[in-house]
């Protein structure tokens, strides 16, 4: 029987799992900040820490993998102690200021900050000046705030494998960079947003959502991409009746919180000032407004005539590959059904 | 797809033939990149050096259109060298002597003089496929975008069930679907020939089932017009009335200035939309539409499944949902609808209508959704099709087919191959994507792309402008020298009107499918 010691508890793990996810199985929570599940663990952030009995330090649970008989104990004085010293290092590490930080609320390490008590910095604030990227349309890169995680670095080679970006740079100089430590829209880099959704700080951004809402502000709604065939799952993350940004949503069929440039970005065309309001009816060589009634009857009436005239396969029709499936539904019934015509296609072949 | 996209990850040999699926199907892509990375092999077969050729273990870049010949190059190999799988091709399919008469026509070194892969190359892709069971074949519209693009679709399909690949997990026949639900109005019948489900509509016991469930009479048996047809028919007479739903032809179709000539002859014209576009000008009516989050309703993607689309704010304006607007023009007409919302549709009428998705309701979709067939309300779905060679239709067909050339081959005057498609940054006319703040600042206009050695020989410089000609039309647009592109080939892609390659393109159509060859055009390029 594969057992060891949680917390003074027997518990169970499977032969070459981490302390982490076997703790986690075993209703034990342990706190994260690089670990990106279903990635190889970096052990970069220490602050899954955990004490192991005999060991001759504290162990990153993420990293080290369960033996027989192994005594862990996750939340000891000892591992605090740990934990707290990591994110008080990190907080010193950069300027991380929550009160004007776009991931206020969606922050891995206010939220740690916040578990181990820390009320004040135990170090001063690191030198270091970056400054803050944003020559391109969707990503804000801000390096004052970046904890070296690497989680964006995994997400772009290990994930979408765009192999944009790598920890450049060495020891107090690490930074990521992409080939030339070029901005990304001078890079390879192709505006998945990828690394924005994974970054467990402010260090990435959307632009686009920057000031329309904290995280606690909206409301997620799990729908389907409008755009290609994979069908990607995404969250609308939606204030006010408006969508303030589109992430992927995470362990779901297909795409496993994988999306493109167009399924991130591409959702703001509904609020264009461009979009049709109201019926139109020609009137000479342009278009006036009418009431549903009006549009509706004049329709109705017009293929009334026509198929009178000339049978029902003067009439045809083209359905949108882009709409619901109840909307092909309802137009091909129309067609069939009203018109008693198989004039019905859409552009399946091309 | 026979398959799913779940399969692509854990994938041990993918065959990739005329997808350029980094840029028009990015997630896809990833998975296939993530196998590659975990050791999986890649053959990508594409005239284009396109972005997942760095991680292909070999390229092979065809010549347009000579995708048939390669194939049969390819399975000729196959089975002169014993390489095919004998027991699934003697227990799950029929056609095998009719095949390999046809493919022993193709010897490596005639389908390398039509495809420009050199024998030995093409003998060893097939050795190398033949080498890893399964494989998974995908492909996109570089297989159906031609004249012969059902032939080509057979082609891959024998390629596949002579592998023996056919109805197992990460094996299978995986065409990437272009649009979102592109798959579902298929499945809706937004077809001439079929009923919701497939189900024919010159089949009797069908008509009646439909007749009954709709409370009518008299549906008609005769197949419908395909979108050429009918479009033809605007100018001949034969339609007088044209009703287009958020399709914007008018940019989408080969031959821009012969597809605004039939828009134009258009007795009535109706356009339903979300947006005005190069279409709706022609239009006598124009209806709003609610666009994708302001509706509640299902898509169903490449991989047959069915998922949610949930509301996320109101339609502006007076713009309603576009079942709404069906129903109430049926109204109109005396019929009396009872389904009064997406989720009614579905679970009241399509799912009692079509067996395949009779499992299907919309309670069932509140996680990831299911894949059809899904026949009753116990079934998961199902996430491979033919499972262990068994074919729906019984056996596996292997249908012979020979290679056609495109309709169209470079000239003395018009000496390069235009193909088109798509690229990452839009989206078809840009009608959404255009509208997107950001996504005009990462691609704001179209470009020729040509290869570095016609740039020399043309004395084109990249970024000068260019004009593209062909019989139908001509294009000025800028010349963008890459890599990607062999030598005699021109890419451009249909996102911005001004230089939308559909106004060279050529409206050649395969004659089953009706679909245009967008692949392959003969044109001329000029320095300006």
């Amino acid at each position: 029987m594969n057992t060891f010691s949680l917390n003074g508890r027997e518990a169970t793990f499977t032969p070459g799992q981490s302390i982490l996810d076997a703790a986690r199985e075993n209703g034990v929570e342990i706190p994260t900040l690089c670990f990106l599940k279903q990635n190889a663990p970096t052990g970069a952030c220490r602050v899954c820490l955990v004490e192991v009995a005999g060991a001759r330090s504290l162990m990153a649970s993420c990293s080290t993998p369960v033996t027989r008989g192994m005594e862990v104990l996750t939340e000891s004085d000892r591992v605090h102690g740990a934990r707290k010293l990591v994110v008080e290092l990190l907080l010193s590490s950069g300027h991380h200021d929550c009160l004007v930080c776009e991931a206020n609320g969606n922050c891995r390490l206010q939220d740690l900050a916040y578990r181990y008590g820390i009320r004040e910095l135990k170090f001063s604030r690191s030198e270091e000046q970056y400054t803050v990227e944003d020559q391109n349309p969707f990503i804000v890169r801000d390096f004052s705030k970046c904890i070296l995680c690497g989680r964006c670095v995994q997400a772009c080679n290990e994930i979408v494998v765009n192999r944009a970006i790598s920890l450049g740079y060495r020891g107090a100089k690490s930074k990521v960079v992409t080939g030339g430590d070029m901005p990304y829209h001078e890079s390879e880099c192709v505006m998945c947003g990828q690394c924005v959704q994974v970054c467990p700080v402010g260090a990435l951004t959307e632009k686009k959502a920057a000031g329309l809402g904290r995280a606690w502000e909206t409301e997620k709604i799990r729908t389907t991409c409008p755009y290609c065939g994979v069908g990607c799952q995404q969250l609308l993350h939606v204030r006010n009746g408006r969508i303030t940004k589109v992430t992927g949503v995470e362990e779901a069929e297909p795409n496993h919180g994988r999306l493109c440039v167009k399924g991130r970005f591409g959702y703001d065309f509904i609020y264009s000032k461009e979009r049709l309001t109201t019926p139109l009816i020609r009137e000479g060589e342009g278009f006036r407004e009418a009431s549903w009634d009006e549009a509706l009857d004049l329709v109705a009436d017009r293929l009334k005539e026509i198929i009178a005239k000339h049978g029902p396969d003067s009439v045809a029709g083209v359905s949108c590959a882009r709409s619901i499936n109840e909307d092909s539904y309802q137009m091909q019934k129309l067609f069939r059904a009203v018109f008693k015509t198989n004039n019905i296609d859409h552009c399946a072949r091309t | 797809m026979t398959n799913s996209f779940a399969h692509f990850a854990k994938a041990k040999m993918m065959f990739v033939i005329g997808s350029n699926m980094t840029e028009a199907h990015p997630v896809a892509s990833t998975f296939v990149k993530e196998a590659v990375t975990g050791g999986a092999q890649l053959i990508v077969v594409d005239p284009r050096r396109t972005p997942l050729c760095d991680f292909a273990r070999i390229h092979a870049p065809i010549r347009v259109g000579s995708d048939i010949a390669f194939l049969n190059g390819l399975m000729n190999v196959l089975i002169s060298e014993d390489l095919y799988d004998k027991e699934y091709v003697n227990s799950c399919t029929t056609g095998f002597d009719e095949l390999k008469e046809k493919v022993m026509e193709y010897p490596p070194e005639r389908a390398a003089e039509i495809s420009g892969i050199s024998a030995d190359l093409i003998r060893e892709i097939a050795r190398t496929l033949a080498s890893v069971k399964p494989a998974m074949l995908m492909y996109t519209l570089g297989i159906t975008e031609h004249t012969c693009g059902v032939n080509n679709v057979l082609s891959c399909a024998n390629l596949q069930m002579l592998l023996g690949n056919v109805g197992f997990e990460c094996g299978g026949v995986n065409p990437l679907r272009g649009q979102n639900n592109v798959q579902g109005a298929c499945d809706m019948g937004a077809l001439p020939n079929v009923f919701p489900g497939y189900q024919r509509v010159d089949n009797p016991q069908a008509r009646e089932k439909f007749e009954k469930a709709w409370g009518v009479e008299g549906l008609p048996a005769k197949p419908g017009l395909m979108i050429p047809q009918m479009m033809d028919g605007l100018v001949d007479g034969k339609v007088k009335a044209f009703y287009v739903f958020g399709e914007n032809l008018a940019n989408t179709e080969p031959d821009i200035r012969h597809v605004e000539h039939c828009l134009e002859s258009a007795e009535f014209l109706v356009c339903q939309d979300i947006f005005p576009t190069e279409t709706t000008r022609f239009a006598h009516v124009i209806l709003p539409a609610a666009a994708w989050s302001e509706n509640d309703g299902t898509f169903s993607s490449s991989e047959r499944r069915v998922n949610r689309v949930r509301t996320a704010s109101a339609a502006p304006g007076a713009a309603m949902p576009n079942w709404w607007i069906f129903r109430e023009l049926a109204r109109r007409f005396g019929h009396s609808w009872n389904s009064d919302s997406a989720q009614e549709i579905w679970d009241n009428e399509l799912s009692k209508l079509a067996p395949s998705m009779a499992g299907i309701k919309y309670v069932r979709l509140e996680g990831d959704g299911l894949q059809w067939p899904v026949p009753t309300e116990d079934s998961c779905g199902t996430t491979y099709l033919h499972s262990d060679g068994c074919f729906t239709c019984g056996l596996g067909v292997l249908s012979p087919v020979d290679w056609t050339p495109p309709a169209e081959v470079p000239d003395r005057e018009y000496p390069f191959v235009l193909s088109t498609g798509r690229r990452l940054y839009h989206y078809h006319t840009r009608t959404q994507t255009g509208r997107c703040e950001g996504l005009n600042d990462l691609l704001g206009e179209e470009t020729a792309d040509i290869s570095p050695d016609d740039a020399d020989r043309l004395n084109i410089r990249h970024g000068e402008m260019v004009r593209v000609r062909s019989r139908r039309g001509a294009v000025n647009v800028r010349a963008n020298v890459t890599e990607q592109v062999p030598s005699g080939m021109v890419w451009m892609a249909f996102h911005f009107r001004e230089a939308c390659a559909n106004w060279i393109t050529n409206p050649a159509f395969d004659p089953v499918t009706q679909t245009a060859e967008y692949k392959a055009c003969a044109v001329g390029i000029d320095k300006l």
